[in-house]
């Protein structure tokens, strides 16, 4: 399935279906991070549950240092 | 105690986490600096390297608030998107609503921090927006009903210190919520001033991270925001142009 993350063009296994699936395959299940999918900010409980398609797109953020 | 909406802390001190030497300082600056509300910075991660470490995890977040910025943001919109997103961390309700209008001198756009925080309070932020030290635009954004006002003392990173003391003292006058002095500080004269004119609180990060002992500074930040706060509280003299004698000038035993 080919998704675009953080602005670039991504294949993942199939078996990633879901937001906290999607999170492990890249090794962010641990951490504090934000996912926006198609420009909606999900909620942290619903990536258990949510689904990611072909060709969504999907943003992961999270805190840095700032001012 | 200073009091933001439904939040109370000791220390009057708001620290930046950006741009320390390392983590490892980083971590002995915020616990001298004794401060209890932590700003950050909303980014995309770098997912192909996940292992990369982040200042947030090294923190024992139950001690900490965090106080997220929306830096990097140039409109409301932005601005907006970005404080949800911080909030869908559920770490967070507060938020520092940070729109800049020039990327020179990053001062904060008026007219577009006015509409971020206006959209910000109906969703149910406690909003502190960073502005100018414009005294009508900070009136306009406690009508609004921000939690807070923070207007920078000069420009962000510049470390000039307070340029328009007289302004922020009006702000301060007016103010019914509290003011935290946000960008600009330098030195801890700088922070003890703008407790001494009043101010709830001093929000700083460079001064600290980019000082030549980062741990040091923090100590001294602190300091000074506690004197300058106790001088404010106890109630300076009248500046007076001739001098007036401390010692009596009866019992003399000379002349």
């Amino acid at each position: 399935m080919k998704l675009v993350v953080n602005g670039e063009k991504v294949e993942i296994p199939h078996t990633v279906d879901r937001v906290h699936t999607l999170l492990q395959h890249f090794n962010l299940d641990q951490k504090v991070v934000i996912v926006e999918l198609n420009d909606e900010i999900l909620e942290k409980g619903s990536h258990q549950e949510t689904r990611v398609c072909d060709g969504d797109k999907i943003e992961i953020v999270h805190f840095v240092g700032g001012g | 105690m200073l009091k933001i909406g439904s939040y109370e802390f000791k220390s009057r001190l708001l620290l930046g986490t950006g741009k320390y030497p390392n983590f490892e300082i980083q971590k002995e600056a915020v616990a001298v600096s004794k401060a209890e509300i932590l700003t950050f910075a909303v980014r995309r991660m770098n997912i192909f390297e996940a292992s990369q470490p982040n200042f947030l995890e090294k923190l024992d977040l139950s001690r900490y608030t965090l106080l997220p910025n929306t830096a990097g943001a140039k409109t409301a919109e932005e601005a907006v998107r970005i404080a949800k997103l911080a909030k869908a961390s559920g770490l967070c309700d507060m938020i520092k609503v940070e729109v800049i209008g020039c990327q020179k001198t990053l001062l904060p756009d008026p007219v577009e921090t006015l509409k971020a925080t206006e959209e910000l309070l109906k969703e149910g932020f406690i909003v502190l927006p960073y502005t100018s030290d414009d005294v009508l635009l900070a009136r306009r954004l406690e009508e609004l009903g921000s939690h807070a006002i923070m207007p920078g003392a000069s420009p962000i990173g510049s470390g000039q210190g307070i340029v328009n003391p007289l302004n922020l003292s009006f702000i301060i006058e007016q103010a019914n919520v509290p003011v935290i002095v946000d960008a600009g500080i330098g030195t801890p004269s700088d922070a003890a001033l703008a407790m001494e004119l009043g101010a709830d609180g001093v929000l700083l990060n460079t001064a600290v991270s980019g000082a030549k002992d980062p741990v040091k500074m923090a100590n001294a930040m602190k300091l000074a925001i506690e004197a300058g706060r106790l001088g404010f509280e106890a109630g300076r003299i009248p500046k007076k142009r001739y001098a007036t004698a401390s010692s009596p000038m009866e019992g003399m035993s000379i002349g």
